[in-house]
């Protein structure tokens, strides 16, 4: 019965009808009181705006995050491009505003018409760009006549601009205008035409955070499309700054030394993996990219033998020669083979089958034990060595120690390098193994292929107790502000695979190449510095020279590469390098000079602390 | 056995009103496409024709039969516009990065328009079985919330925005035709309230409330609806109180609007008919909507009752929401102006549900 009492009725219901109403009745009063005074009290002005359709859309680019080195030097920043464009629909007589132009710029009348003809109806209304970045003198002469030239805007626009051209270019990569392709990936999403994107290096890894956001602006222009007015403006973000690890005079002057030269400086801190050079040469001009380059340019660019768009720091492999015998040495050691006593008797060549591999001395160095044999880069211990181990008890170290992988660098295109095994010539060339590869393998040579900053992260980790340090490039990236967004850690996830004892014996070895008299790198010691290091000498042909065969008459293309790897001090390091000279002969002629030279410029500056 | 009644019943009135109101339609939409280009554009227009005739045959069929067999048949209409709104996502018509519709031979149909009035018709079968002057409690609007919160979800899938929105604009005010109990009624506000305070500091990132705040005051974005949002008064402003003349529009005419023929045709409305034509057309909804009401009002069966106020809340919700962001008032989401936007789906939905009314008013002494 209850129920039925409260029941709803059609009287209840009909009450609640006219609630609904009254709601009705509001909202539309609403809405006309809106619609009046939208056309009735301001209808004048939307009149007048839309009699001239003077709203215009313009956009406000974000300024481009700075790049510095880690002394806060700058290295990249921008600089405004004056963009001369016109709106058609504005410059009426169109004609006779281009001939003007013409005039004024000295720029052929016809490189004009051709950029506005087509440009009717609706599309009369946008801009249309005549000339990108137009230089101040030619900016002075179209201010000057600004009256005379209806329609015609000059839009500033912020340009990419790289301080030192060709300073670490391989590092910092550069912008370049977006293309089709990238238009449609959904990584550059909001990305218009005409913007400029990071294509390469630092620019493109770090695109996000120094890209920053568009802002925006609604103006009001007037019949000869001024603006008179702006309507709406909301600012752009700038993009975040980043400040990398490297020095610039460190750069500066690995660049300088491998002037001329194809080959790499990479350098770091040990206890960091804070690269303090990533010298790749030769380089680029990046400035040429962001204002664009002619087909000539590129080509030249391109066809270069000597390779300048390669970033050989991180892509390009080379045999690591001789300084893979501080890998054979850490093997040999862990299992068992050689210790601190074995002794071998070089004469000049090694004892196998009938093929007798020879040392690359001659006359042999004697009798030597490990540490000698480091120092002087003996073959034939390393062959003996390596013979014992096997290829595959090698390859087993060499992973370990981080080749023939990633050093993990937050850089695009970096090369894993080659660990050779029995397995992958299975697989790769369908054959067996041979013995004599395994020689070849034990001293560096043969299939084996690394890549300089692989080379920098082994002999870091010898500097830094074994402990193998991820490098990085990049310091922090901070705001506008300066307020730190992200700071580098410190990564440490692997060790060498050696105990301490057995380091301390390879890094005697080590010592003894700069610091003993039969050292290979004996022609490199300096006062009040101590350097540790390994030359290496990786041949490009797979005949083998002599030390005593005249050098200079090889062709250039048949010498072997250079390499170096260094630490200092050998106590206390604080600066490791690893340097490659392309055909540059011998490890302790041409690449031990360089990384000494970087060393002590490096230790110099550490100890004045108000250089800058 | 034909009942005489039916046809004395018959509100010719309310059909008047439509058909004008369709016709002012059509020629606004000549205006809006004819904009500039030339006659062989109007392939719109004759479609939009074409629609408004299946809809007229459309609105016929719905009277013929009692809309007391809706009441019968409402979760079977309502499942079948569920199956239609999970086709439209698994198969639908990619446009613009939204699947909002489907190919049924060589028509184009939107489901999602269709369930404003199936979701009409399960919400009156549901509250009209139930409706106690005290209103309805949380707990027995739980099963409601369900039904209308299915087809928002798929909805805003497609995504739809718009749309979902309206769906649970009219759910609301059929809702709150049937009363909420006043208890029930502050804890639904205050549990939203809470939930959206809570959700704004703890759940949403700052790029999320910027995206909405930017929703709710488009000036904040210039490019996007901003920029529409400003052409769009600088057309209905210019309009004045007389208006720039048919086919004189000169924003319309340089398509400086966008979606000038669906979304935002009031605005070529105001520019070329002024603020005379802008209110008449304005006082011609508010005529149907009133129509609508009447018709709840003189039946005197709850289920037809609530269809008849769902349907017309159906009618004043969009041309609220879309007249109020024509106008800057509101959000830009997309809802179309019944029976004047171009859209098939739209005008078919907007007539069935006159039809539904015709049916509700023709049938008001017959109980049975």
């Amino acid at each position: 019965m209850k129920q039925y009492l409260h029941a709803a009725n059609t009287d209840w219901y009909n009450q609640r009808l006219a609630g609904l109403m009254l709601w009705v009745l509001v909202a539309f009063a609403v809405l006309i009181i809106r619609l009046f005074y939208l056309q009735v009290i301001e209808g004048r002005e939307f009149r007048r705006l839309s009699e001239n359709n003077c709203i215009r859309l313009q956009s406000v680019p974000p300024q481009r995050g700075l790049i510095y080195d880690r002394n806060r030097k700058l290295l990249v920043d921008n600089r405004p491009s004056f963009d001369l464009s016109i709106i058609p629909k504005d410059a009426h007589p169109i004609k006779q505003t281009l001939n003007k132009l013409a005039h004024l710029t000295g720029i052929p009348l016809k490189t004009f018409e051709t950029k506005v003809s087509g440009k009717k109806g609706i599309l009369a209304y946008k801009s249309v760009l005549l000339k990108k970045d137009i230089g101040r003198d030619m900016l002075a002469v179209i201010e000057v006549h600004k009256f005379d030239l209806p329609g015609v805007t000059v839009d500033i626009r912020p340009l990419r601009h790289y301080i030192t051209g060709h300073c670490a270019s391989h590092l910092l990569g550069y912008l370049s205008e977006i293309n089709a392709e990238e238009l449609k990936n959904e990584q550059y999403k909001g990305y218009r035409p005409g913007d400029f994107i990071g294509k390469f290096g630092i620019e493109k890894k770090y695109e996000k955070a120094l890209r920053g956001e568009r802002g925006g602006r609604q103006v009001e222009v007037n019949v000869t499309g001024q603006v008179v007015r702006i309507l709406k403006t909301v600012g752009a973000i700038p993009g975040d700054n980043i400040v990398l690890t490297i020095d610039e005079i460190l750069q500066k002057k690995a660049e300088n030394l491998l002037k001329d030269k194809a080959g790499s400086v990479v350098a770091m801190i040990p206890a960091t993996g804070e690269i303090l050079v990533f010298a790749s040469s030769p380089s680029f001009n990046q400035n040429a990219f962001v204002s664009g380059m002619t087909h000539k340019q590129w080509n030249a660019l391109v066809s270069n033998p000597l390779r300048p768009m390669e970033n050989k720091t991180i892509q390009a492999e080379y045999p690591p020669a001789s300084v893979y015998k501080i890998i054979t040495a850490i093997a040999g050691l862990e299992e068992g083979i050689i210790d601190k006593n074995t002794k071998v008797k070089c004469q000049g060549y090694y004892k196998y089958g009938n093929r007798n591999p020879r040392c690359w001395k001659k006359y042999g160095h004697g009798t030597v034990n490990l540490v000698d044999a480091l120092a002087q880069s003996c073959d034939v211990f390393f062959y003996q060595t390596g013979h014992k181990l096997g290829v595959d008890k090698m390859a087993e170290y060499a992973k370990a120690c981080g080749l023939g992988k990633h050093t993990g660098i937050n850089l695009d295109h970096e090369a894993q390098g080659l660990v050779p095994t029995k397995e992958w010539k299975e697989k790769r060339f369908k054959s067996q193994w041979l013995g004599g590869e395994t020689l070849s393998v034990s001293i560096g040579q043969g299939s084996n292929l690394v890549t300089p900053l692989q080379m920098l992260s082994l002999i870091s980790a010898v500097a830094n107790n074994g402990t193998i340090v991820k490098p990085q490039v990049v310091k922090s990236i901070e705001t506008i502000e300066r307020i730190v967004l992200e700071k580098s850690k410190i990564e440490t996830s692997k060790k060498l695979p050696v105990s301490a004892e057995n380091l301390e014996l390879i890094k005697k070895g080590l010592w003894k190449v700069v610091n003993a008299r039969k050292g290979t790198a004996w022609n490199i010691r300096a006062k009040g510095i101590d350097v540790s290091g390994k030359t290496g000498t990786a041949q490009v042909v797979s005949s083998r020279q002599d030390e005593d065969e005249d050098e200079e008459n090889i062709p250039l293309k048949l010498k072997p590469h250079a390499w170096f790897v260094a630490y200092a001090p050998t106590s206390k390091p604080e600066i490791a390098i690893a340097v490659i000279v392309e055909h540059g002969g011998h490890g302790s002629r041409s690449a031990a000079p360089i990384a000494a030279d970087i060393i002590k410029t490096y230790l110099a500056g550490k100890e004045s602390p108000d250089k800058k | 056995m034909f009942d005489r009644r039916l046809i004395e019943n018959f509100d010719w009135g309310l059909v008047g009103l439509t058909v004008l109101l369709g016709s002012m339609g059509l020629v606004i939409l000549y205006s809006a496409e004819t904009a500039g280009a030339s006659a062989a554009h109007q392939i719109l227009f004759w479609r939009q024709v074409i629609w408004f005739c299946i809809g007229l045959t459309v609105l016929i069929i719905a009277c013929l039969f009692s809309y007391k067999n809706l009441n019968r048949w409402g979760f079977e209409i309502y499942l079948l516009s569920i199956i239609l709104l999970i086709c439209v996502l698994m198969f639908g018509k990619l446009v613009a990065g939204s699947r909002r519709w489907l190919l049924i031979g060589p028509l184009t149909i939107q489901p999602s328009e269709l369930v404003k009035i199936a979701v009409v018709v399960i919400l009156a079968q549901y509250y009209s079985k139930r409706a106690k002057i005290h209103g309805f409690s949380i707990r027995e609007l739980l099963t409601p919330m369900a039904t209308v919160i299915i087809p928002c979800v798929l909805i805003f899938k497609q995504p739809d925005l718009g749309t979902a929105m309206v769906i649970v604009l009219i759910a609301a005010s059929v809702t709150a035709y049937v009363k909420i109990e006043k208890r029930s009624l502050f804890l639904i506000t205050g549990a939203c309230g809470l939930i959206a305070v809570l959700g704004w500091f703890f759940l949403l990132k700052e790029y999320q409330q910027q995206r909405i705040l930017t929703f709710l005051d488009p000036d904040r974005d210039p490019f996007g609806a901003g920029y529409h949002i400003i052409q769009s008064k600088i057309a209905i402003g210019s309009g004045m109180i007389f208006g720039k003349g048919f086919l004189k529009g000169t924003q319309n005419i340089l398509s400086f609007l966008p979606e000038q023929h669906t979304d935002f045709i009031l605005s070529v409305l105001a520019e070329e008919w002024g603020f005379l034509g802008t209110i008449f057309v304005l006082f011609i909804y508010l005529l149907i909507i009133a129509w609508g009401l009447n018709t709840a009002h003189r039946c005197r069966d709850p289920f037809g009752k609530i269809l008849a106020v769902g349907i017309t809340a159906m009618i004043f919700c969009q041309v609220f929401v879309n007249a109020g962001m024509v106008m800057g008032l509101m959000p830009v989401v997309g809802v179309p102006l019944p029976l004047i936007s171009y859209g098939g789906s739209s005008v078919v939905t907007t007539l069935l549900g006159i039809g539904f009314l015709l049916n509700i008013g023709m049938r008001k002494y017959i109980i049975d």
